[in-house]
This record gives structure tokens, C-alpha cells and sequence, in this order.
């Protein structure tokens, strides 16, 4: 990569970028060079960036017409949906597109799971990936707070009375957190400017993640080292922009199926039902893609120790890198990691689904199980595993098995598996 | 390519999830054949008009309609009254207007720009009215029941005697459909209980998929230019899908790797 070299071509260009080097990142972003087996697995991150952008941007439309009052809030969403033009397009995209984000990052995180992409060198990316995390669901939850439906009450309710469990102060935190002694107008106001506060973090969250992405370079579905640039490679302009473009299209096709035609299937009827803080609904139940931290929350029969559970089932991920204690990055060269990465695949599907269901009989038992699972998996297999597991040969360039010069034969005949 | 068949059966086995927990919950409900389902759906323009009049003549009397206007009844979508009979409907309701120049409130006949003048003059006096039990807004009830359009259709329709062992309070009544099967709504649907402009038999299996229907439409009043859009859409993403794939196995062919 040329990047120290660059000059650009124009004097008028030479003496700005002299001042203020951007047209050297623009060169070095077009000429990043890219390892050039990635699999559509790798396009994730450029719709996470388009998922970004587009809630920014109709978030900040909706906000020109929602009023963040108890006794306003219900009414002017309605407004939204009724009178302001294509209001109704605006937060149907909105709503549904903290399904699409969650989505997408459900995928690129288990793609990174799947490839060892939290591996050194990669760690802070990792560790900056799993703080965006964070701050989507806050986000999402202070968001699905705003309509002052009867959910977005008791949903905010629930939530809000976790901080109770801490010991001695845990009450105190809670009336902080509310702005008075229940759920009510301050909360509301709170939870808006915070909601409209995340979104600028992650953004700026989102830069350091790519930098720090840029320093060794992607990742690859063989999880080797590469050479850059080098015929592994080829430059982010014009292959991978075109590639990542494709694959957006095809995710707001599905994107677009949701808004224009089920766009209220992923939320709760209850949310059309203002809030009324004297019927407290049947069921209480976060959105989908809470649903799991939602399962290992109730799985445990204490208050206090239920919420450590939940938040240590996110903060176990940071630790993952050094968790892991294989030297081999990608799963295709891990036979017995594979499995459990299957299994643990749908040990997550399964606290999914059991979130949504009451907490009683049998899905209690199953939630309890696949708690424990889920920590078994990251505080023992793991680490066990790095020491134990026999791998498959690792071929030494990306090129090399596709040419036939690999150590080993076996990934030259099934190129299936350099793709994922 | 193995992998990947995997994973998208994982995804759909996770949205049967989904839907199966909603399923779970749900009685079956009656069937009917609604205009507006469907990608091209579109609303009965006479069906909306006599659900129009079923409200008007029956559920308005305790169920109010905040979030629509007299003008919605005109809008393109909806209804589409003409405008004189929206005017001449909005100036059959009186609403509270002011102050003036003495600093009265004075009452006026309602005009096209105001919302739809509620039956109580709040949730307090409702409940009063109604043995306690507030009969909830309308407009966006479709949406704010687990069953939507059906859940209304079947509610309607759904009033029998208790069964043996079942003991009813006064003023609370049996209807299958509703959660718990205890309703304090009386069944208020008889045949022949409005007589129709256009002619038709006014049957409860009739007056309830009309008045279902409208309040499908009070409750989604973009539903039809929704699916317009969303056709032309979607349509036009796959073009751009399919010319772009083929950019990029261009693009690609200078490279000895397969995309």
C-alpha cells in the first residue's frame, strides 16, 4: 500500500492535503487492501454502517414531530402515523430498523465467533464491537420507551426496578433513574435525550472499531496472517465496495418486505395501548432480540444475582479473546470447536425462545439449562478446548490451496470450506 | 455453501419460533375474505362507508375516535366521502370552541379540520358511564389487539350463553373470543339494527366485517399507498439487486477468486 507514498496528482490538492491529509485517508480507504476470499459473512459490517446511518437519519426527522411529554408522547406518534407526510414510512423504517441492526449484528458477531476474529491482533476491535453492543441496547430500550404505549411503560418499569437488586443503595438509584417515584414524565424526557445521545457514540465508537480494523487488516475465512498487499489481497475500491453493496441490496429487500408489508409483526399489540400506569398487562415482554439476556435473567430465582447473570452473559464476550486459548483462529481448521459453535448457535435460539414464554414449568427448567450452557461454553470448553483439540492443517497463504500448493491436500479438494 | 444453508435454517426455525409463540396464544378466529390483505390489498370504498355508519350509529355512543378527523373521512384511501357529505357530517356534532372576545366558550357545529367529538368528556366519565369499565378508543384498537382485524371481527360475533358453571356479575357477559371470555360490553350487533344506504342487508355477520374494516382504516389510513410503495419498491431493488451482481462478477473476474 502506497499511502505514505501518496501525493496528490493537482497542486490545489497537494497544498490542502499538506494542511489536512484527507484525500490520503480517502486514498487509503480505496486502496485498503482487502483479503480476497471473504465470504458474504464479511458484508455485515458495511450494512451495520448503513443500519447506523439510516436510524440516525429518521430518527432525527421523528424527532422534529414527536413531543417527549407523558400526555403528548401516545398522541404525536399518532400524528406522525396520520398527518406528518410519509410519517407513517418514516417510523415504520425506524421501528423496524432496530430489528434489521440487531439482526445484522447478531450475524457479524457470530461471524467473528465462527472465524476467531477477536483473536489477537484483533482484541480492541473486539472489545470496541462488544461496547457498540452495549450501547444498541440501551439504545433500542430507550427508544422502544418513547411511543408511551402500555409496553413501553412496564417494559421501562421492569427494567428501570433491576437497579433495585443492588444492596442498600439500589432504591435510592431507582428514584434517581426515574426522576421521581415512579415511571413518569421525567423518565420520559430522560430517556429521549438519551436516546437521541447513544446513537452520536456509537457513530464515534464505530470510527475506532474500523481504525482499529485497520491496523492489521481483516480478518479472513482461513483466519491467517497475510501479506499486504499481496496477491491474497485485492483493494477495498472497486471489489469489496461493490461486493458489500450487494449484499445491502439484498438485505433491504428483506428490509423492505418488513416495512411495507408486516411492519408491526416484530413489536407488541400492548404498545398501541397508551400507557396506563394503574393495568399493568399480562404479559411483559422486551423486543425480540432482548429475548436471551431476557431468559437468563428470570432463569435465576434471585433478584441480584439474575442481573449479574445477564450482565455478565455480554461482559464474558470482552474476555473472550483471552478465553479462547487456541492459537487457530478460524473454525474451519477446528473440527471439535465447530460443533459447540453450533451448539451454542442454537443454545442462544433457544434462551430466545424461552425469553418469550412464561417464566414457569418446563421453559423454566430449559432456561436454566441453557443458562448454564451458555456459561459453560465461554468459562470451560474454551479454554479446555484450545489445549486439547487436534486441528487440521492450516495452508499458508490464501492463494496456495487454490493453486494446489498446500501442505494440505485435503482443504485443496473441498474448496467449499474456504468459503464458509 | 453448506454452512449457509445451515445457518439461514437456524434463522427460519427461530422466526417459526417466533410466530409459533404468538400463535400459541391464539384462539382461532372467525374467517373472512378482507379486501386489503395481501401485497396489493386495497380497502371496500363501500364497506368502509357503512362501517362508517355502524360506528357512527352504534359504537360511537361510548367508544371515541381521538386521533381521526372530519377531513380523514375525504382523504384519499379512506372512505372518500365526498366533501359536502363530510362537511354535512362534521356539522352534525357540536364542539366546544374559545375563548372569544368576552372570553367565553361558546359551542359551534364541527368543522372538517376537527378531530372526531369524543362521547365523554373524559375517561372518568366514561367509567361512570359504563358501570366502570371504560370502553377504550377506537382508532387504533385493530393494532392494540394480539388477533387485530380478525380479533374484532370474531369479538363482534362472538356473544353465547356461559357455559353450565360459569357465573356471570351483573353487567359482565360471555363472549368467546375475548381474553378471559368476560366482556363488559353487552353484544350490541343485530340484524337489521341499521338500515344501509346502499341496500344491503344489514345481517351482524355484515355490520361487523364493515365496521371492522373501518376501523382497519382508522387504525392504518396509509394502508393502500403503503403497498403501492411497497411494491415499486421492492421491485425496483431487485433490478438495481440483479444488475449490480452482475457489475460485480465482472468486477471480479479479473481475479482468480469466485464471489
Amino acid at each position: 500500500m502506497s499511502e505514505h507514498e501518496y501525493v496528490p496528482k493537482s497542486k490545489a490538492g497537494k497544498w490542502f492535503n499538506d494542511r489536512l491529509p484527507l484525500l490520503t485517508l480517502a486514498n487509503h480507504l480505496t486502496d485498503y487492501p482487502t483479503p480476497k476470499n471473504l465470504n458474504y459473512w464479511w458484508t455485515f459490517g458495511g450494512i451495520l454502517t448503513f443500519c447506523l446511518i439510516t436510524q440516525i437519519v429518521t430518527g432525527l426527522v421523528l424527532a422534529m414531530h414527536y413531543i417527549a411529554h407523558a400526555d403528548m408522547a401516545f398522541g404525536s406518534v399518532e400524528h406522525i402515523m396520520r398527518d406528518v407526510n410519509y410519517g407513517w414510512l418514516i417510523r415504520y423504517i425506524h421501528a423496524n430498523g432496530a430489528s434489521m441492526f440487531f439482526l445484522a449484528v447478531y450475524i457479524h458477531i457470530f461471524r467473528s465467533l465462527f472465524y476467531g476474529s477477536y483473536k489477537s491482533p484483533r482484541e480492541i476491535i473486539w472489545i470496541i464491537g462488544i461496547i457498540i453492543y452495549l450501547l444498541m441496547m440501551a439504545a433500542a430500550f430507550l427508544g422502544y420507551v418513547l411511543p408511551w404505549g402500555q409496553m413501553s411503560f412496564w417494559g421501562a418499569t421492569v427494567i428501570t426496578n433491576l437497579f433495585s437488586a443492588i444492596p442498600l443503595i439500589g432504591e435510592g438509584i431507582v428514584t434517581w433513574l426515574w426522576g421521581g417515584y415512579s415511571v413518569d414524565n421525567p423518565t420520559l424526557t430522560r430517556f429521549f435525550t438519551l436516546h437521541y445521545l447513544i446513537p452520536f457514540l456509537i457513530l464515534g465508537l464505530v470510527v475506532l472499531h474500523i481504525w482499529a480494523l485497520h491496523i492489521p487488516g481483516n480478518n479472513n475465512p482461513i483466519g491467517i496472517d497475510i501479506k499486504k498487499p499481496s496477491k491474497d489481497t485485492v483493494p477495498f475500491h472497486p471489489y469489496i465496495v461493490i461486493k458489500d453493496g450487494f449484499a445491502l441490496l439484498m438485505f433491504m429487500i428483506v428490509f423492505a418486505f418488513f416495512v411495507f408489508y408486516t411492519p408491526n409483526i416484530l413489536g407488541h399489540a400492548d404498545n398501541y395501548i397508551e400507557a396506563n400506569p394503574l393495568v399493568t398487562p399480562a404479559h411483559i415482554v422486551p423486543e425480540w432480540y432482548l429475548l436471551p439476556f431476557y431468559a437468563i435473567l428470570r432463569s435465576v430465582p434471585d433478584k441480584l444475582l439474575g442481573v449479574i447473570a445477564m450482565l455478565s452473559a455480554i461482559l464474558i464476550l470482552a474476555a473472550l479473546p483471552w478465553l479462547d486459548t487456541s492459537k487457530i483462529r478460524s473454525a474451519v481448521f477446528r473440527p471439535l470447536y465447530k460443533q459447540f459453535y453450533w451448539i451454542l448457535v442454537a443454545d442462544v435460539l433457544i434462551l430466545g425462545y424461552v425469553g418469550a414464554m412464561p417464566a414457569e414449568g418446563l421453559y423454566l427448567l430449559i432456561a436454566r439449562i441453557a443458562t448454564a450452557y451458555y456459561f459453560l461454553h465461554f468459562l470451560v470448553v474454551l479454554p479446555i478446548l484450545g489445549f486439547k483439540e487436534r486441528t487440521t492443517p492450516v495452508p499458508l497463504s490464501i492463494t496456495e490451496p487454490i493453486l494446489g500448493g498446500s501442505p494440505n491436500l485435503a482443504t485443496v479438494k473441498n474448496k467449499d470450506s474456504f468459503k464458509g | 455453501m453448506k454452512k449457509f444453508y445451515r445457518v439461514l435454517f437456524l434463522l427460519i426455525l427461530f422466526v417459526g419460533f417466533q410466530f409459533s409463540s404468538k400463535a400459541a396464544e391464539k384462539v382461532e378466529y372467525l374467517k373472512t375474505d378482507w379486501s386489503f390483505k395481501g401485497p396489493f390489498g386495497k380497502f371496500d370504498r363501500a364497506a368502509l362507508q357503512r362501517g362508517y355508519q355502524v360506528y357512527q350509529e352504534v359504537c360511537s355512543s361510548c367508544h371515541s375516535m381521538k386521533y381521526l378527523s372530519y377531513r380523514n373521512l375525504v382523504e384519499k384511501g379512506g372512505p372518500e366521502f365526498s366533501l359536502e357529505q363530510a362537511k354535512a357530517i362534521a356539522a352534525s356534532f357540536e364542539v366546544k370552541d374559545g375563548p372569544n372576545a368576552d372570553g367565553e366558550m361558546f359551542m359551534r357545529p364541527a368543522r372538517l379540520s376537527d378531530k372526531f367529538v369524543m362521547p365523554y368528556e373524559n375517561e372518568k366519565a366514561a367509567q361512570a358511564a359504563n358501570g366502570g369499565a371504560y370502553p377504550p378508543d377506537m382508532t387504533v384498537l385493530v393494532k392494540a389487539r394480539g388477533g387485530g382485524v380478525d380479533y374484532i371481527y370474531s369479538l363482534l360475533q362472538g356473544y353465547e350463553d356461559p357455559p353450565v358453571g360459569v357465573s356471570l356479575d351483573d353487567g359482565v357477559y360471555y363472549n368467546k373470543y375475548m381474553y378471559g371470555n368476560k366482556i363488559k360490553m353487552s353484544n350490541q350487533l343485530s340484524d337489521g339494527l341499521v338500515e344501509y344506504s346502499d341496500g344491503t342487508n344489514a345481517s351482524v355477520e355484515q355490520m361487523a366485517k364493515d365496521v371492522s374494516t373501518f376501523l382497519m382504516w382508522t387504525a392504518e389510513p396509509h394502508l393502500e399507498t403503503r403497498h403501492r410503495m411497497g411494491f415499486k419498491a421492492i421491485v425496483y431493488l431487485i433490478i438495481l439487486t440483479v444488475l449490480v451482481y452482475f457489475s460485480m462478477k465482472r468486477i471480479w473476474s479479473r481475479v482468480k477468486t469466485e464471489v
